[in-house]
């Protein structure tokens, strides 16, 4: 069998007709989606600096429009796999943020009970199979999510989402393969921020990044990612060649995280410089959106204030539920072991 | 005991691994370094900062995301003249070099009927209470202990990790060095000289009568803060750290476990066929006739590390438990 040669698409702004969504209500969905993540993660961050929080978090502030330009594409039961970057893919699939915080301070009420934390969280329920401490170690599962999807015929399409870090794992190239084969309906997200903990993806990546999955003959496309226009149309589109059983799509969408890489990460002076940081924050995805939305005259300011208003205190209220709620009891350690 | 030379330099574990790379890449220009982060960012636990200013990144090299890569890089480069230290961010990813661990650097040497050799070493972590949950806490030495044609080293001190590295580096076969992220902000004297220890040589960390605590790693710790509580019960304990799985030094083990009659072996590897078992194996063969009770094993319970703080600290031994154990043993109420 012929096999469609991998095609590439490099497009900034939705031509014509757009894909994806552009009503008024759709658009402040998204935008709360967005604030609410920003929200979640500055209030991690005040919880790891009050040392409320155990262990460390890898903060998704400045990427926001990715995890909700996608996962508004997607339906509820579609998949998702995420990275240990996964906050804000967990809340842009419809997770709840006091119950993510439960799990982030290891309190029993959380997505897992306290047992995954904010490196595993989990959202079953929400088609959300994961968040995953092991760099790429979830295109497997998506792809078998999708190839699930595709024997039963239940119509879902799978998102894996990872770090353009994980270019390096050879797994995602054997799972891209198949995928393409196979004809798998999942999409592979790179979240293209640059930077593998603290060494450049120029370092670490030889070649282009849309070229590893065109070599498969996948079909790819590289976004502006700080866009939440943008990344909704693209991934409207890919996610209808999938379910059309087209088969698989490579997403790279570039963007920036603007604080460490992790919550830990402070001085950063020495991997990448400080105006580099401040250039990127000149393109907030809320801003970007923000501002589209009173250009065009589709709502105004004090209705966007009132969602950031309303989120916060969500948020708040999230975190003191969290904080107060009780840890699991300690015979909790020896379940779930075997199903 | 094997205590330093006292001029009293007190340094931390991570700065006495940082010295020993150092002197090994200045004495021996076959040896790199390479791994994730270990350039200017001087790896994920800021062990070796600073390395790459006095040797550069051609010997101290940043890889991609690419453990299998690297190893397999390692395995070639040390089968052809140079000597790599790979470095493994967390002993959790192990999992993804295995094939080229145990399929390729553990057989190459006896494959090849003794004509090719694999010098090298693979530094990684373990341990667990960091908060990191089921992918990043796990003490995965025992998978490599099982496996012949590799060494393994666990040290538990600054001074044993600084010589026992020197060591594996200069050591002909692969090595895997197990340090605990918990441990690098241990302090130790450690002599200016240099030294080296050999592989497969136990050290006494504590002399005493009643009991043998046989610990490794982060459990010596554990087992010499038991012993203090057990010396305030009349009870003398005697902690031994054989510091490699292999080679092992059996006869220090057989030989404390007959002093004293009875003994506990304590590891962060799963209970489950851990090092435990094969300790307790070996002290309960070579020390038969001599021993009051039978050898109790103490590991990390067998479920994946929880995130949760209150039940991560059920999963693996401490003072307390150590003590307790110790306690019941000597028949003390
Ligand atoms: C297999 C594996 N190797 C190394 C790590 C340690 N690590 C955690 S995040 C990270 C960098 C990931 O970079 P990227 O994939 O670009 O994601 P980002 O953090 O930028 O979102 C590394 C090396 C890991 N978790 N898993
Ligand atoms: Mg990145």
């Amino acid at each position: 069998m012929a096999k469609a040669k991998g095609t590439k698409a490099k497009s900034t702004k939705p031509a014509g007709k757009p894909a994806g969504k552009e009503d008024v209500e759709d658009l402040l969905q998204m935008y709360e989606q967005m604030v609410r993540i920003r929200e979640f993660e500055d209030k991690v961050n005040e919880l790891y600096t009050s040392a409320k929080m155990p262990g460390l978090a890898h903060l998704y502030i400045g990427e926001e429009a990715i995890a909700v330009g996608v996962c508004e594409a997607l339906n509820s039961d579609d998949y998702i796999t995420s990275t240990h970057r996964g906050h804000g893919h967990c809340i842009a699939k419809g997770a709840a943020v006091d119950i993510m915080f439960a799990e982030l301070l290891g309190k029993a009420a959380g997505y897992c009970g306290g047992k995954g934390g904010s490196m595993h969280i989990a959202d079953q329920a929400n088609g959300n199979l994961g968040a995953n401490a092991i760099v790429g170690g979830s295109a497997g599962i998506a792809a078998g999510a999708a190839f699930s999807a595709k024997r039963l015929g239940t119509g879902q399409v799978a998102v894996c989402f990872f770090g353009e870090g994980a270019l390096g794992q050879g797994l995602l190239y054997e799972t891209m393969n198949m995928a393409q084969l196979w004809k798998l309906p999942v999409i592979f997200v790179c979240e293209n921020n640059m930077y593998n903990e603290y060494t450049h993806y120029n370092e670490t990546a030889a070649g282009t990044l849309t070229g590893r999955a065109e070599a498969f003959g996948i079909y790819t496309e590289e976004i502006d990612g700080q866009d939440i226009r943008v990344v909704n149309e693209a991934a409207t589109r890919l996610v209808e060649r999938a379910r059309k059983g087209e088969g698989p799509a490579f997403l790279v969408c570039n963007t920036y995280r603007y604080h460490g890489h992790h919550v830990g990460d402070i001085d950063r002076a020495y991997y990448r410089p400080k105006e580099e940081e401040l250039e990127w924050q000149q393109r907030d995805p809320i801003t970007i959106l923000a501002d589209w939305i009173i250009n065009q005259k589709l709502s105004d300011q004090s209705v966007l204030d009132h969602i950031q208003a309303d989120v916060k205190s969500e948020v708040a209220r999230g975190a003191e539920f969290a904080l107060n709620a009780p840890y699991p009891d300690p015979s909790e350690v020896d379940t779930n072991v075997y199903a | 005991m094997s205590t330093p030379n006292g001029n009293g330099r007190v340094i931390t574990m991570g700065q006495a691994i940082k010295e020993a790379l150092a002197e090994e890449l200045r004495r021996d220009p076959t040896v790199y370094v390479m791994g994730e982060d270990v350039a200017e960012a001087g790896t994920a636990f800021k062990v070796l900062k600073g390395l790459v200013d006095e040797f550069g990144p051609e010997r101290v090299i940043d890889s991609p995301i690419s453990e299998p890569g690297i190893t397999g890089l390692g395995v070639g480069a040390a089968m052809t003249g140079m000597r790599p230290v790979v470095d493994i961010m967390f002993g959790d990813f192990s999992t993804l070099i295995m094939d080229q661990m145990v399929n390729q650097a553990a057989k190459i040497h006896y494959m090849s009927g003794g004509k090719l050799k694999v010098p090298m070493v693979l530094r990684t972590t373990m341990g667990a209470t960091r908060r990191s949950a089921a992918q990043h806490s796990q003490s995965l030495h025992a998978w490599f202990s099982h496996v012949p044609g590799i060494k393994v080293v666990i040290p538990s001190t600054p001074y044993d990790a600084k010589g026992l590295l020197k060591s594996a580096i200069r050591d002909e076969n692969p090595v895997v060095f197990f340090e605990d992220k918990m441990m690098y902000q241990l302090k130790g004297e450690v002599p200016e000289e240099e030294y080296i220890i050999p592989l497969g040589v136990a050290d006494v960390k504590r002399e005493g009568s009643d009991i043998t605590i046989v610990a490794t790693s982060s459990m010596v710790q554990v087992s010499l803060a038991a012993a203090d509580k057990l010396a305030e019960i009349g009870i003398s304990a005697e902690i031994v750290d054989p510091r490699c799985t292999f080679p092992l030094d059996k006869d220090a083990l057989i030989n404390s476990a007959k002093k004293t009659s009875r003994v506990i072996v304590v590891d962060e590897g799963y209970e489950r066929y851990g090092v435990t078992a094969e300790l307790a194996s070996v002290i309960a063969d070579g020390a038969f006739y001599y021993l009051d009770a039978p050898v109790k094993r103490m590991g990390a319970m067998d479920v994946p590390i929880p995130f949760s703080p209150v039940l991560e600290d059920l999963t693996v031994p401490t003072p307390d438990t150590v003590f307790e154990m110790a306690k019941t043993l000597c028949g003390a109420a």
